[in-house]
């Protein structure tokens, strides 16, 4: 039997229905392959007592035969979300020390359900960044090289130890976040499904904020089938995230049939970005023809507003984001700074928020202060909001013609090294060039593993669906997975 | 638009992030880079588009304003670098 670590969510439910394997037999495996990876920097905290407990506790609800699909399934969670008694902090040395009094929404769905956590998965600082390297526990890496070389490459972000720890098989799955792509664009970088659900389908509360109009929580699996089992379990109605859809949740494992035939599937010609590899290109054409064969009719579509969406995300989630983290003052939670003589409240603010926050999280929320100062709300804040609506019609008036689904590249480039110099931060934006107008436009957005490119590093192509149409979404994304037929694995080297 | 480092130390300032002197003139550039970046916007037309306030074309939902939680002051305090008799201890604020 393959190690258990590696199989997928679907396979494991049906072992542990049939009673081939225990939970505890599955952690176990998980935490013996997450014991001999910290090369990949991917688990910053672990709970191995945490997840044996639930494991038992899983095991006795499924021997009484009424488990829920997550039931005893592994999962690492992202640093971002509150896990009660258990470090959350955001990768953020402001939080350090922080140990949350209450439980995530979407984590307590998961649990709920019977789910066992392994411990916290590293990621951007604050979710801040594209590259897992603003974190500060350090980096996480991704499992893949590039052939035999040695370079270290990043998982991408801000997810990166989500994405890490599931290609690596330390996990069975991990929960991410997506605010401009930090779900998708890992996923693409590491050979994963990751979807972004609708805004609204899962509650925020208690995922610490970033850009509230902007941030949703999706499952980062190892098959499209994985993504339709734990989105549904993290998904819900809640009365404690007012922005939570109170729309009922559909079996969306139920509607993966694998049938696209009279789906039409649009192809976005503002997609094609100048200097774009040519190995991306023909990816996505392949990814066109593989839905046309699999029935889908394929049309070209304009998004005319799409080149203006990352200025638009670097108004907007810097702005949301200088409010959110206003709460860091070191008097409530997490770091507060030495004080010298003399030093009153404001200078306590000042040296807490200067030590606490990393380069980056300092960067945006200052250039989110900026945008939002007198003078400058309604040149830089309310422009970004309009042109925000009017990416949002784009979509609108697509779906309007009969399009389904929108098909692009998840990424401009594969994977690329760490530590890559960059004195310029508007470099390292352009990364979400492809993801951040779903973001933008609250709508529900898969990363599907379709290829690898000639120095055998995976990439992805993204979908994008109509608001809360999930369950076609993932669809559309199992026949192009079942099409592409992707089952590369990294090379075990750590 | 061009921001000087007086603008820069400002914007520190109102962030309540502290800024050594010598850090501002690098700190000014950057956000002269990500404001050049941002400035396509004004390519833009925007007439007659109202701004975005939310994504999904719902309402917020009410609730009935009862008191359904509290008497927790020590999981409050829990994680506070400073707290002393129940409550948040800082730096002294009024002379």
């Amino acid at each position: 039997m393959a190690e258990l670590n590696t199989l997928t969510i679907a396979e494991a439910r049906d072992k542990l229905r049939a009673k081939d394997v225990t939970s505890l037999e599955l952690t176990e495996a998980c935490l013996n392959a997450i014991e001999g990876a910290d090369a990949l920097g991917a688990f910053v905290h672990h709970t191995p007592d945490l997840a044996r407990d639930q494991a038992k506790a899983a095991d006795a609800r499924l021997a009484k035969g009424d488990a829920p699909n997550m039931c005893g399934i592994p999962l690492g969670i992202k640093d971002l979300f509150c896990t009660k008694g258990v470090p959350s902090q955001a990768a953020s040395g402001i939080l350090n020390g922080f140990k949350p009094e209450y439980e995530s929404t979407v984590s307590q769905n998961l649990f709920d359900a019977g789910s066992v956590m392994l411990g916290k998965l590293n990621m951007d600082e604050f979710a801040m960044g594209s590259s897992n390297e603003t974190s500060v526990y350090g980096n996480a890496v991704n499992p893949w090289r590039r052939g035999n070389e040695e370079t270290a490459l990043t998982p991408g972000g801000s997810s990166g130890g989500s994405a890490s720890a599931v290609a690596a098989d330390l996990c069975l799955g991990a929960t991410g976040t997506d605010t401009g792509g930090s779900i998708r664009q890992p996923a693409a970088f590491v050979g994963i499904t990751g979807i972004k659900p609708t805004y609204g389908r899962c509650s925020r509360w208690g995922i610490v904020a970033f850009a509230s109009s902007l941030d949703q929580a999706g499952p980062m699996t190892k098959t499209v089938r994985d993504a339709a089992i734990m989105l549904e379990t993290m998904c819900s109605h809640d009365p404690k995230d007012s922005t939570s859809a109170d729309l009922a949740v559909p079996d969306f494992e139920a509607m993966l049939t694998g049938d696209i035939r009279g789906k039409t599937i649009g192809i976005p010609k503002e997609y094609r970005m100048d200097g774009m590899p040519d190995e991306i290109e023909t990816l996505w054409a392949q990814g066109k023809d593989m839905l046309a064969d699999a029935g889908a009719k394929i049309v070209d579509i304009s998004l005319p507003h799409t080149k203006y969406a990352l200025p638009a995300y670097y108004v907007i989630a810097p702005a949301e984001a200088s409010s959110n983290l206003a709460r860091y003052d070191g008097v409530r939670y997490g770091h507060r700074a030495q004080m010298a003589q003399g030093d009153g409240i404001t200078e306590m603010y000042e040296k807490t928020r200067a030590e606490g926050f990393g380069a980056e999280v300092k960067r945006r929320v200052m250039i989110g202060t900026y945008v939002l100062s007198a003078g400058f709300y309604d040149a830089y804040y309310n422009r970004a909001r309009r042109v925000r609506a009017l990416i949002k019609r784009d979509f609108e008036e697509v779906f309007d013609q009969g399009v389904d689904a929108v098909l692009t590249p998840a990424t401009p480039s594969a994977a690329f090294e760490l530590g890559r110099e960059t004195s310029d931060p508007v470099e390292m934006y352009l990364n979400d060039v492809f993801t951040v107008t779903v973001n933008l436009a609250g709508l529900p957005g898969i990363a599907v593993p379709t290829g690898l490119d000639k120095q055998g590093l995976p990439l992805g192509l993204q979908l994008i669906g109509r608001p809360w149409e999930e369950g076609d979404l993932l669809n559309t994304a199992y026949a192009l997975e079942n099409a592409a037929g992707f089952v590369a694995k990294p090379t075990k080297w750590w | 638009m061009s921001i000087d480092t007086a603008t820069a130390a400002k914007v520190a300032k109102l962030a309540r992030i502290r800024v050594e002197e010598d850090d501002l003139p690098a700190l000014a550039q950057e956000f002269n880079t990500i404001l050049g970046f941002i400035e396509q916007l004004n390519e833009v037309d925007v007439e007659g588009v109202e701004p975005m306030v939310s994504v999904t074309p719902m309402r917020l939902k009410r609730r009935i304003d009862d008191v359904t939680d509290g008497n927790q002051q020590d999981k409050v305090l829990a994680n506070a670098p400073d707290a002393r008799e129940g409550f948040f201890a800082v730096p002294k604020v009024v002379e």
